[in-house]
């Protein structure tokens, strides 16, 4: 018994390294930065222990956008791209002829190189002095005037990065929701018809519960993936977004070490805890809510 | 509430592209099912009977023909407002959803004038449940339940909102030997009581025999015969019906006619008086032979077996289309068991006759 414990642990001794190595130590690591106060890479100095890097990051302006802009984010796009991926999932399930046609066109984006994606928005949306950019166009269209959209007003700007999130996180979910909704047995439907029950209640009673643990799946990475948000920010606005009023979280972490204003570790790493517990508290909460609706 | 079938008929194309013409799972079912019957559609896998329970439900459409609840024509009616029970072989159970709110799920569903109130929705499916037994059972998930418990729970569902007819597709291959047997009486039984016109759809001759007041016994979509379930045992319109009813199943033999005389092989074994002469296929029952020392026919004895209540005499004759009859005959009437040949007589109600080439039954 003793020697089949040993070997048990000798199996996982791989693992356990390399997730000590390479996440507990760094985790333990940013949790102790995040309290020495101006902590020095080069000569591995501090000088001091406190919560001043708390302080600090609460009250910088810049973490505060970063914040803002980050749950606009989240608050937006979660919904808005499972309610949309979910509507054009039933919508394909619901079709026969062209629907190898449609899913190829909306898992698109998901193959397409970033880059490519990029140039798209671009086209769709920058305003240069040569051209107004598609959406300009056509607000021209309807009389309205034109707005610039990559360097003018701020809703402008969070509209695009909205817009982008959206399209660029719709192809995984559509494909999670549509091989969802294929698995549900047909056999439910047609218990459900034969009981003279309607569709919308065919879909709200028996569609929603039966593929609920994929959805809740998909609004918990959907909600972990926005507050990660950051290299979308920097494909549409560019490295500088502190002045493009347009940094997420992750943005901000990410300048304090290494950007422009960087070489700030401590306050980098406090900044890190902070998204940290965010994430946690609405993984909990979505946890906590999913237990009354979604059936396994 | 009488089902009344109009030449109904259901084609599919066929699945193998090449071949253009198509598969026809009901073909021309032209008959009635009278009100407040149990009806059995009976025929091996593969002929149609789940289609044509399809068909009723309005499940699927029919491809031609008419059908009418009573005197209204539904061919063209939605399955949401034909008012069926339909209990499917897998029962189809919300996973997601306790007994109760499966039961009360055709309820809510009730809109405009039906609407009933939550009160009278719980009641009315706990008066289904009773029916069926399960009331202490409403809390539970589907997953909770026995495979019996499910059927139950299926057939409470399909009868809560009161149904003008009730549908059951293989309602028991999915249970155990015993409980098929009780399930089965407790059929009969909930029929008996409501009254509901309900259609049983099965593979098994001795579930449908058992329990409905008529048989329908099809075949690659064709109905064979109609009728009570011992009228189609004891006459049975041609060779296909004879073998399928029955178990063990019937013998059937290569006979021939002859100057008002049936000869299976050397053997005369029966009188046939108006039978014209001609080689003729022969059924005869397990039950249809009488062991007795000078009877007619000549069989070699292979082996008995004993089983409580009847023994089987199994063995073997030149003019059989199986290696092996079998013969069941009174545990008091056995004869020694050691011989090496065992003699019959046949009771004439127990043999049948059928042509050779059309396999219709021959009267005699």
């Amino acid at each position: 018994m003793e020697k089949k414990g040993f070997k048990a642990w000798l199996y996982l001794l791989p693992a356990f390294l390399f997730l000590g190595v390479f996440m507990i130590y760094p985790l333990i690591d940013v949790f102790i930065y995040s309290f020495e106060e101006g902590y020095n890479f080069a000569s591995q100095t501090f000088l001091g222990v406190g919560t001043y890097n708390y302080s600090y990051v609460l009250h910088d302006p810049y973490f505060l956008q970063a914040l803002k802009n980050t749950f606009i984010l989240v608050v937006i796009t979660v919904p808005l791209s499972t309610g949309l991926a979910l509507l054009i999932s039933v919508m394909l399930s619901s079709i026969k002829p062209l629907r190898e046609l449609y899913q190829t066109v909306f898992f698109l984006p998901y193959v397409t190189n970033t880059l490519a994606v990029g140039l798209v928005f671009m086209i769709l949306f920058k305003k240069t002095a040569y051209s107004e950019g598609m959406i300009n166009l056509l607000l021209h269209l309807f009389g309205a005037p034109s707005v610039d959209f990559i360097d003018g007003p701020y809703w402008a700007k969070m509209f695009v990065l909205c817009f982008y999130t959206v399209w660029v996180v719709m192809p995984f979910k559509i494909l999670i929701l549509t091989s969802a909704l294929a698995s549900v047995n047909p056999v439910y439907y047609n218990a459900a018809r034969v009981d003279g029950t309607s569709r919308f209640r065919i879909f709200y009673k028996i569609t929603l519960p039966m593929i609920s643990p994929m959805l809740f799946y998909l609004i918990i990475t959907g909600f972990i993936g926005a507050f990660k948000a950051y290299n979308d920010a920097v494909a549409l606005f560019g490295v500088n977004l502190n002045a493009a009023q347009m940094n997420t979280l992750v943005g901000y972490i990410y300048d304090m070490l290494y950007g422009n204003s960087g070489g700030y570790p401590s306050y980098a790493s406090a900044a890190a805890i902070l998204l940290f517990t965010v994430v946690l508290t609405i993984t909990c909460i979505n946890l906590l809510v999913s237990r009354k609706h979604v059936h396994y | 509430m009488k089902i009344v079938f109009e030449h109904l008929t259901k084609r599919f194309p066929n699945r193998n592209k090449k071949i253009h013409e198509d598969v026809i799972a009901v073909d021309d079912f032209d008959f009635t099912v009278p009100d407040g019957k149990l009806v059995g559609l009976l025929g091996p896998s593969g002929c149609g009977k789940s289609t044509a329970l399809n068909l009723i439900s309005g499940l699927l459409m029919p491809t031609s023909g008419k059908l009418y609840f009573g005197d209204d024509d539904v061919t063209k009616l939605p399955p949401e407002h034909r008012g069926v029970g339909l209990v499917f072989q897998s029962y189809a159970l919300y996973p997601h959803l306790t007994v109760q709110k499966n039961i009360m799920f055709p309820l809510e569903n009730l809109r405009g004038a039906d609407r009933l109130t939550k009160a009278e929705m719980e009641e009315r499916a706990l008066a289904a449940a009773k029916l069926v037994q399960i009331e202490e059972l409403m809390s539970r998930k589907p997953s909770e339940l026995s495979g019996g418990q499910q059927q139950r729970v299926a057939i409470a569902r399909a009868l809560v909102k009161m149904p003008k007819v009730l549908l059951l597709d293989e309602p028991l291959s999915n249970l155990d030997a015993r409980l098929r047997l009780q399930t089965r009486e407790e059929i009969r039984r909930i029929q008996k009581q409501t009254k509901i016109t309900t259609i049983f759809v099965t593979h098994d001759q001795e579930e449908a025999m058992s329990i409905c007041d008529m048989i329908v016994v099809m075949k690659n979509g064709r109905i064979h015969q109609i009728g009570k379930p011992q009228e189609v045992y004891d006459t049975p319109s041609n060779l296909f019906v004879a073998k399928f009813l029955g178990t063990p199943p019937i013998n059937v033999f290569h006979g021939t006619v002859k100057g008002g005389r049936l000869y299976l092989g050397d053997d005369a074994v029966l009188e046939t008086k108006n039978v014209p002469d001609q080689d003729v296929y022969v059924g005869i029952r397990p039950e249809g032979f009488l062991p007795k020392e000078d009877g007619p026919m000549h069989c070699v004895h292979e082996r008995t077996e004993v089983m409580g209540r009847d023994v089987s005499i199994l063995a073997s004759h030149p003019a059989a289309l199986t290696d092996t009859i079998r013969a069941i005959i009174d545990a008091e009437s056995r004869t020694a068991t050691d011989c090496t040949t065992v003699n019959f007589a046949l009771r004439p109600t127990k043999v049948h006759l059928f042509h050779k080439d059309t396999e219709e039954r021959i009267c005699f």
